[in-house]
């Protein structure tokens, strides 16, 4: 009789990749150990405050700061005297000083700022700052900025144009010509802010006997703000330290260098003492950098079985005073009408103007939201004069990846179409197309469809310095624990779980192994920051090079010490073995092998982009866009109309992702729900407005941001479409979902009381004069 | 400046505060109690939310001289991190929390409904939670960590 012995439990490597993840820093959030830079209350220094200009177009005749010099207690005061160098995003629009010299071009910007021993005395002394001015023509809008006579705000900026862009690729007039139905039409979208929850803050410290300098401040780009530090402090990159700390959201507000951390730097070292400068809210909202207030002309072709013969569009942005990113959202908004639909003709002219309010940037869905709006509710005017279901004519036009645009933008991977099915299905639309009952309470009820995507990353970095993309470093020691060292900033958005998950991964480990450290450029390799949805694409693929490259270490060590060939190593997380029967080495074994003469190792992991991602040189801007993997969404979005009041009320949402592969699925739904409803915050109530250049909204009452009463329940689904290019098939999924939310609301708004809104936000008092004009024009008929 | 005992989190300490400082202020800067954050300090967003004997309360709106023999909890006060209450743990399980900013005036306010109501409907959590603004999460999750808390308290 055979002996049967029970096998023993095989050890397995752990699985992470693709499970629900809770995030590696949840634990500090929750109990609130989590320290945000104005938390950073251990450490004594003098507290900061600006003066700001009262002016939104002045050329500055003299500031007397003599009175608030005596306040006690004021220990420096800096002004734009103490800095000549401008900063910005772009090096070819570096238009701006940390504190205005010589003019001031919007209400709100920073003047002059004080450091003082408590915030009272701070404050005091800024209510004694005396300027003298004498004010300029100011413009609050794109076209009173760029008409004829106009004076020009930045001396680099001809007509106040911070940017035109033109291109016009295929045949346009052709394809005017060959549809069967063309509609042309003006849509304007208001600006909106970020409002991220955690106002701007900073805490510099200077050492002056080795000229050193210390910057903990809330960014989501540590490497940009050292760059800028350098530049407006004249001093050596090498002395200097930017750390980010937790940061309460950014959405793009913080993907540059803002004035609170070049400001808090300065009176660092003229005090001679570690300042801290915490902006308000009031102050947050003015600091800006939102999406701009965008005109948008668009003219469109279609066949009468759904195809787009031709697109032609002009758009607008009130850009505000400075360049910030104006540049690349001017681009952006032309560029990324490619890259969801087979468009074979597309005419655009772009112009980003600079008038008297607060600079806008980069917010999530950058440059693609406004063009999206314009798109998808042309797609559905169209569907419906020709007779044709709105997904029908999503559907006519679906790309075959992988391909390029015609703007050769790089497709590789393309879930759209699965997008599409899922949402059909979940919402019901067929059913509910054909006409929602009206709700108990009276109000009508209509469901509306919109697609968007987004890139991973740009292809081509802000800053060209010949360096990978992205850089992750692991480091192995003595006691077997693995620390991942990276620039990339932890904004809330998870990156820190990510990138541990996909280290875990590669070496079969559980995430217990690792700790991560973030953002600290004393420690960690640079990293261009969070933004364009970047992180994951490309961090993540550095994260999963450096996993293989300790993998691989870690295997040789094993071969070595079980006398073994590399190749025949089976590696099992916590166990490495040569053959089945083999008990193996545990990993601490391994490791202490591994360390063997060399000591501590670290290992490097690396990624750039392939150079087919760039985007060609046809035209201007062309190179705008690229990116290896575009992220696709659709999704439906329900609502009831009462027609009393004029109040929607956006009962469900039902939204598809294709993000490659959801590395973390926790996390991806929480950014596509988060983007979904940013993106209905923008379509149903925000709007930053401004009284002659002064800013009314600047604050959560009058910036209306949806409450979770507001809010409903987002039914997310997530696609896979695994893209050869992301790690372990990864895109983005933190900004794709966003820009399709505010077509499909006003599709179904359309559908549920037949008019048609195309100016965001849709408030009541929008859509109760458009109902109330119907009653009227029906009245007089 | 007014002598005033304060009882946060259990423990009872006397501080000295300026007539007009907010109990916000008195709780980070003279108690150290960062966990309760600043948002917009005019009481729309309920970041500095606290419980002032268990109800939650907006300590940017309420006046620290004004707070003597109230029982105040901070999110400081509510589970460790060995040991995070229901709630906490729900909020992290159930991916309720991104950048955390507004985490701990939701964790509190959660904390109050579920002292008060053992297994809350939807609405009323939404009901409950309609004073504290999040920028990051579209609320969903945030609701699903309620549920969830209140599903293991009350099986």
């Amino acid at each position: 009789m055979n002996e049967m012995t029970k096998p023993a439990a095989l050890p397995a490597a752990v699985r992470s990749v693709g499970e629900y993840v809770p995030m590696v820093d949840g634990p500090e959030k929750v109990t609130g150990r989590a320290k945000y830079t104005a938390d950073m209350l251990d450490a004594p220094a003098l507290e900061a405050a600006i003066f700001r200009s009262p002016y939104a177009h002045a050329e500055i005749i003299d500031l007397d700061l003599s009175a608030a010099l005596a306040v006690p207690g004021v220990r420096a005061i800096v002004t734009g005297d103490d800095c000549d160098m401008t900063y910005g995003v772009l090096p070819i629009a570096y238009t701006e000083y940390p504190m205005a010299r010589g003019r001031t071009r919007y209400k709100g910007e920073p003047i002059a700022a004080v450091a003082a021993d408590t915030i009272h005395a701070a404050k005091e002394a800024v209510a004694k700052i005396r300027l003298k001015a004498k004010e300029l023509p100011a413009y609050f809008s794109a076209k009173a900025a760029k008409a004829p006579g106009a004076v020009q705000l930045l001396e680099q900026r001809p007509g106040n144009i911070e940017r035109d862009v033109f291109f016009d690729l295929g045949e346009v007039d052709k394809g005017f010509a060959e549809a069967d139905a063309v509609l042309e039409h003006e849509f304007h979208a208001a600006e909106v802010c970020q409002a991220q929850t955690e106002m701007h803050a900073a805490l510099a410290e200077y050492d002056a006997q080795r000229d050193r300098l210390t910057v903990w401040c809330s960014t989501q780009v540590p490497f940009y703000v050292h760059l800028m530090l350098a530049r407006t402090m004249k001093m050596d990159k090498a002395k200097i330290r930017v750390v980010k700390p937790f940061i309460g959201g950014g959405f793009g507000c913080r993907t540059e260098t803002l004035q609170p951390e070049l400001i808090c730097a300065q009176l660092a070292r003229k005090a001679g003492q570690r300042v801290r400068l915490v902006v308000n809210r009031e102050e947050t909202f003015i600091t800006h950098r939102g999406r701009p207030e965008s005109d948008v002309r668009m003219k469109m072709g279609m066949t009468k079985d759904g195809r787009i013969t031709a697109v032609e569009m002009e758009q607008d942005q009130r850009g505000g005073a400075y360049s910030s990113y104006g540049v690349v959202t001017i681009l952006y908004a032309g560029s990324m009408m490619f890259g969801i639909y087979d468009l074979q003709a597309a005419r655009y002219v772009g112009r980003r103007v600079l008038t008297n309010t607060p600079p806008c940037g980069a917010f999530r869905g950058h440059g693609t939201v406004n063009t999206r709006f314009a798109f998808e509710s042309m797609l559905d005017m169209l569907a419906e004069k020709l007779g044709l279901d709105p997904f029908e004519v999503r559907r006519k036009n679906l790309l075959k990846a992988p391909t390029f645009t015609l703007n050769d933008l790089m497709v590789n991977s393309y879930g759209l179409p699965e997008c599409i099915d899922w949402v059909e299905k979940a919402s019901r639309w067929q059913q509910k197309r054909q006409g929602l009952p009206p709700r108990a309470d009276g109000r009508k009820r209509g469901i509306g469809f919109a697609c968007s995507h987004y890139i991973s990353g740009a292809s081509k970095p802000v800053n060209w310095t010949g360096e990978p993309h992205a850089t992750v470093n692991l480091k192995l020691d003595f006691d077997g624990s693995i620390t991942l060292l990276t620039g990339a900033a932890e904004i809330g958005q998870g990156s820190s779980t990510i990138l541990v998950q996909v280290a875990a991964e590669v070496l079969g480990l559980s995430m217990d192994r690792f700790r991560i450290i973030a953002s600290d450029s004393a420690v960690t390799p640079k990293d261009n920051g969070s933004y364009s949805s970047r992180v994951t694409f490309m961090v993540g693929n550095a994260a999963l090079q450096a996993a293989q490259n300790l993998k691989a270490v870690l295997v040789a060590a094993a071969a070595k010490k079980l006398e073994a060939k590399p190749e025949d190593i089976e590696v099992l997380g916590e166990v490495y073995r040569a053959a089945s029967q083999d008990k193996g080495l545990t990993f601490q074994e391994v490791v202490v092998e591994a360390l063997k003469d060399t000591g501590t190792i670290t290992v490097k992991g690396n990624f750039n982009t392939i150079p087919e991602s760039w985007g060609g040189k046809k035209y201007r801007g062309a190179a705008i866009g690229g990116t290896m993997g575009f992220s696709y969404a659709a999704q439906a979005v329900q609502v009831a109309v009462d027609e009393e009041t004029g109040e929607v009320e956006v009962e469900d949402v039902w939204v598809a992702h294709d993000c490659g592969k959801a590395l973390n699925r926790l996390t991806v739904e929480g950014q596509i729900q988060g983007s979904v409803w940013m993106g209905m915050g923008q379509a149903m109530s925000e709007e930053t407005d401004y009284y002659h250049g002064l800013p009314v909204t600047p604050n959560f009452l009058d910036y209306r941001i949806p409450t979770i009463q507001d809010s409903p329940p987002i039914h997310t689904h997530i696609v896979e479409s695994n893209d050869p290019y992301g790690p372990f098939g990864a895109k983005e999924a933190g900004e794709g979902s966003l820009a399709s939310f505010i077509p499909a609301v006003a599709n179904a708004i359309h559908h549920a009381t037949g008019l048609r809104f195309r100016d965001t936000p849709f408030t009541p008092d929008k859509i109760f004069a458009a109902l109330d004009k119907r009653a009227r024009n029906a009245k007089k008929a | 400046m007014i002598e005033v005992e304060l009882a946060v989190n259990g423990e009872r300490e006397t501080v000295s505060v300026d007539a007009t400082q907010t109990l916000l202020d008195v709780l980070r800067t003279k108690l150290g109690l960062t966990g309760t954050k600043i948002g917009c300090n005019q009481g729309v967003c309920g970041s500095c939310t606290v419980l002032i004997d268990g109800k939650p309360a907006r300590s940017c709106l309420v006046l620290a001289a004004g707070c003597r023999g109230r029982a105040i909890t901070t999110i400081e006060g509510v589970g460790t991190a060995d040991a995070p209450s229901p709630v906490q743990q729900a909020f992290i399980e159930a991916g309720a929390v991104q950048c955390g900013y507004c985490t701990p005036g939701m964790v509190l306010a959660a904390e109050a409904l579920l002292r008060k109501t053992k297994r809350p409907s939807v609405p009323e959590i939404r009901e409950a939670l309609s004073g504290n603004l999040c920028r990051c999460s579209g609320y969903t999750k945030i609701v699903d960590a309620v549920k969830l808390a209140s599903e293991r308290a009350a099986p």
